[in-house]
């Protein structure tokens, strides 16, 4: 084949870059960019002799920074104070430059403009050499997410462009970076402000054989869209401007095809995908990372802003606490026992500090040690910390998916640091009953239920009380098993707070956590039926559909369900743990009578009224009924 | 993906951020081909409609035709369209070029001024703005979701933090925030998608027979055409391929003095 002839000037460029430069203070980031765009030809027409008459009126050296440097106070000062953007192209691509303060104070400028960046340059003064903020930079843009970084030495006719200097600079910072596990692209040693090994060689280095800048530019590489991973689509919005009501959001990862049956977490409604809607666009019935689209479903579901969709066999993480690394800028610290606003993909949550496992400095990296009653991150800050979150919230480790697994965190008004979270053995929730493996068999032993049943004198059953909180199931059932127990029964209870605290303690109150917990709770009391013992459970169990779940899974007749059935306004005036007031202020969500449905058994075996009945009548009540069919169906079951 | 789709998808993303988290929003509609583009983004979005008024606000200097183009696409894209205008400056007559304003001042008060009557008047807390950061070295500075102030000031010395598309959409009552979804265009990835959308522009944009053409439209005292032969938008996008002149070059207030447009846009101008 004939070489690709140069395309010429106007030929369409197919691809955008974006670099962010970086480096402490004072060590040449808007000068480089400056000269980059002179010696590129890239500067518009007459801003040369703009800059050169901005020198001249405030008699001052002329500055390639003040390309950049654009505000007043910046050229006041000599320094840059925010990240500005400038667009630039090579033969192969666009690259959109942003250019980073490196002072101290503007931090939150320099992660602003690095978390939008693809790559990174990160320049050193050759006579200053590593300083604070070359070390944290680096650090950063590593806990950014950043992994193509290369090292521009500057200044090096202030050390007369020497080969040893370059060389003692590029080892220590190489080792630095190598300790936070960053292997930079390259190190290239320039002089910004004359312009050595930027566009051209020049003939002041001539030990160097590395390329210049702009040939090590091309090199980089644009980011892929996560197109493989598991699908995330986080929605934002709902939109019923017609008859329609379609889903918006964009794709953070994977891919999404009509028919796909999408789990929404985290409050485990599930639907298919029936269109996927573009406005003035080819119509096609697949989408994929990065596209802002929107979809609607075969099933309406209720499905709000902050839900995350993703494929019923890839879901993410649902859980109240994490582990991070987080980063924070804002003024005032970041506390434990404050409460302060949680912002993951379009989610927003209440959350705290549980427990904070290190503070890091991150230029240093030493550990930074605070007295036991002070627990906060500083400005400028990292720490490894776990993060407990008012309600679930759906995630993902960054590691695995980047966009469901970062997060800011606001404090009053201001977005005040942001965060990667990081591994841990997280709870995956288990799969339930739709995907549960045929090929499980319940193995016989050699005693038999009536040799079980004799020997106990009374069969194993489930007792299963349902009712507000406040109604007195916990009072029954105590109440129940300690006459059973004196009348010489085997008899033992299951409480809701009990459970919660080991079974299922990975469990949250979305109406799948309480599906899951009421399912797990019910496959326990089936072995204690099993077992012979007469099991009394006692949960809220609001879903009628989750207490048929149970009660298929024993034998007929087996399962007793008992209604205890008080009006809410007397449970809410019982308020045996204060719940209803919480709930009333808000502070519990997913309330089951307040904010989430309770739905009364239609046919229970039992029901008690139990603001009419004291709790002696409750108990005989059951013993009654509990004795009838003793006598009658004893031996039988 | 290519880069126009990207961009594109981005300015998607953030106009369905503004419109989910602002009660009161409006959209900025100066009629160039900027915020036409916002306004053909705005439909993305929004699968055809546009469910926010835009805000003309009308200097009564803008170029005769602009106002009929105007007029056309409010009837057949059936917009709602807010018309603001600084009655008081216009009656006493401090605008330039009749001497009494100088260029800067007659945009303070005339566009920036009527910019905050229309807001306060209808309580708008979040303002959709087609300001690019290619145009000008203070947009360049520019955020996402950019705060200002209650007097509309812009705190360029404190901008918030803005990181992984999470977006300034907390703030004190009385304060507001400009939304910038075209903030990462250039001019030349806005003609190109022009071209690709097929969008309908104001003819001013193209070359006419002496061989003029605007790149920027404002007001007619302050803004002059260049030369140019660049008749379709294929030819304006080859233009500009190859042209060092900068897009605000025919903008005269820019150049009253160094600093002239930084004080305008700290005191709350687009
Ligand atoms: N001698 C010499 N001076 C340089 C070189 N590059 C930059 N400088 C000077 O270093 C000073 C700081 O340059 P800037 O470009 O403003 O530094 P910066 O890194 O952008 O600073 P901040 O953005 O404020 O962090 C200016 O006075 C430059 O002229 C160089 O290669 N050699
Ligand atoms: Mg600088």
């Amino acid at each position: 084949m004939n070489p690709v002839t140069q395309p010429a000037v106007s030929s369409a460029p197919t691809e955008q870059l974006k670099i962010v430069i970086v480096g402490h203070v004072d060590h040449g980031k808007s000068t480089f960019v400056g000269r980059l765009f002179y010696d590129t030809g890239s500067l518009p027409e007459g801003k040369f002799e703009q800059l050169q008459l901005i020198a001249e009126r405030r008699g001052v050296p002329f500055e390639w920074a003040n390309l950049m440097d654009a505000l007043q106070s910046e050229r006041d000062q000599n320094i840059t104070i925010d990240t500005a953007q400038i667009w630039f192209q090579t033969k192969k691509r666009q690259y959109v430059i942003i250019d980073a303060p490196g002072h101290k104070e503007f931090l939150k400028n320099m992660v602003t403009g690095a978390a939008n960046a693809e790559a990174a340059l990160l320049l050193i003064d050759a006579n200053e050499g590593v300083q604070e903020q070359s070390r944290r930079h680096g650090y950063l843009l590593n806990l950014l997410g950043l992994r193509q970084i290369a090292v521009l030495v500057n200044k090096m006719d202030l050390k007369s462009y020497s080969q040893e200097r370059f060389n003692a600079i590029e080892t220590e910072y190489r080792k630095f970076l190598g300790s936070i596990g960053v292997e930079p692209k390259c190190f290239i040693p320039i002089a910004a402000k004359h312009g050595d090994n930027i566009a051209v060689r020049g003939a002041n280095m001539p030990w160097w054989s590395g390329p210049t800048v702009l040939e090590m530019l091309d090199e980089f590489k644009v980011a892929e869209l996560p197109k493989d991973q598991p699908l995330r689509l986080p929605i934002q919005d709902i939109y019923r401007f017609d008859e329609r009501r379609i889903l918006a959001g964009r794709i953070e990862s994977g891919t999404l095809k009509v028919g796909d049956r999408l789990l929404f977490s985290p409050s485990n409604k599930a639907s298919t995908v029936k269109t996927i809607e573009r406005w003035n666009a080819p119509s096609r019935d697949t989408a994929s990372a990065g596209e802002s689209i929107g979809v609607t479903l075969t099933e309406q579901i209720f499905v709000e802003r902050g839900a995350v969709a993703a494929l019923e066999t890839a879901p993410p993480y649902q859980l109240t606490r994490f582990k991070a690394r987080l980063f924070w800028l804002g003024r005032a610290p970041f506390r434990k026992g404050q409460i302060y606003k949680l912002k993951l993909a379009t989610q927003e949550a209440e959350c705290e500090i549980e427990a904070i496992d290190r503070i890091i400095d991150s230029s240093t990296l030493g550990t930074i040690s605070r007295k036991e009653n002070e627990v906060f991150v500083g400005r400028n800050e990292v720490a490894e910390l776990t993060l407990r979150i008012k309600r679930p919230v759906a995630f993902d480790v960054h590691a695995d998916i980047v966009t469901t697994g970062r997060f800011v965190i606001v404090d009053g008004f201001e977005v005040a640091g942001g965060g990667i979270i990081a591994a841990d053995n997280y709870p995956q929730r288990t799969s339930d009953s739709l995907h549960k493996s045929d090929n499980i068999y319940w193995s016989h032993g050699k005693v038999t239920d009536e040799q079980r049943a004799r020997r106990n004198g009374h069969p194993g059953c489930v007792v299963w009380l349902t009712g507000l909180s406040g109604s007195g199931k916990s009072t029954i059932a105590t109440e129940l098993e300690r006459e059973l127990f004196n009348m010489g029964k085997h008899a033992y209870v299951l409480d809701g707070d009990n459970v919660r605290h080991g079974l299922c303690s990975d469990l949250a109150f979305s109406p799948r956590d309480r599906q899951e917990n009421i399912r797990r709770v019910g496959e326990v009391a089936k072995l204690f039926a099993d077992a012979g013992i007469i099991c009394i459970t006692a949960f809220i169990s609001p879903y009628r559909t989750d207490r048929e779940l149970v009660r298929n899974m024993v034998l007929d007749g087996q399962f007793v369900e008992i209604y205890v059935n008080a009006p809410i306004e007397v449970c809410e005036q019982r308020d045996p743990k204060g719940l209803y007031v919480k709930a009333r202020a808000n502070e519990i969500k997913e309330f089951t009578g307040i904010s989430a449905p309770y739905e009364p058994p239609t046919q229970p075996e039992i029901a008690l009224q139990t603001d009419q009945l004291t709790v002696s009548e409750s108990v005989a009540r059951i013993l009654e009924y509990l004795h009838v069919q003793d006598a009658d169906t004893a031996i039988t079951i | 993906m290519d880069y126009l789709s990207k961009l594109e998808n981005q300015s998607i993303y953030i106009m369905r951020e503004a419109f989910n988290k602002f009660e009161n929003l409006a959209m900025l509609w100066s009629i160039g081909k900027d915020s036409t583009v916002l306004l053909w983004l705005a439909r993305k979005a929004f699968f055809g409609h546009v469910p926010f008024p835009l805000v003309h606000v009308d200097t009564t200097y803008k170029i005769p035709s602009m106002i009929e183009y105007r007029d056309r696409l409010v009837r057949d894209w059936q917009l709602e369209l807010i018309v603001g205008k600084n009655e008081e400056v216009l009656r006493t007559g401090v605008t330039f070029p009749n001497g009494k304003a100088t260029r800067v001042e007659c945009c303070g008060t005339l566009k920036k001024d009527g910019l905050k009557q229309v807001l306060d008047k209808h309580h708008f807390t979040g303002v959709i703005v087609g300001v690019r950061r290619d145009e000008e070295p203070t947009r360049a500075k520019e955020r996402y979701f950019s705060p200002r102030d209650k007097n509309m000031e812009w705190n360029v010395e404190d901008q918030p933090p803005e990181l992984w598309d999470q977006f300034k959409t907390d703030f004190q009552k009385g304060t507001h925030i400009r939304i910038h979804p075209l903030l990462h265009w250039t001019e030349l990835n806005v003609w190109e998608y022009i071209e690709r959308e097929n969008i309908p522009v104001i003819p001013l944009y193209f070359a006419n027979e002496k061989g003029e053409r605007y790149r920027s439209l404002g007001c007619a005292p302050c803004t002059f055409p260049i030369n140019s032969n660049a008749k379709t938008v294929r030819e304006i996008i080859e233009e500009l391929r190859v042209t060092k002149t900068s897009e605000r070059s025919g903008r005269a207030q820019d150049k009253e003095s160094e600093d002239a447009f930084e004080k305008l846009r700290r005191d709350g101008y687009m």
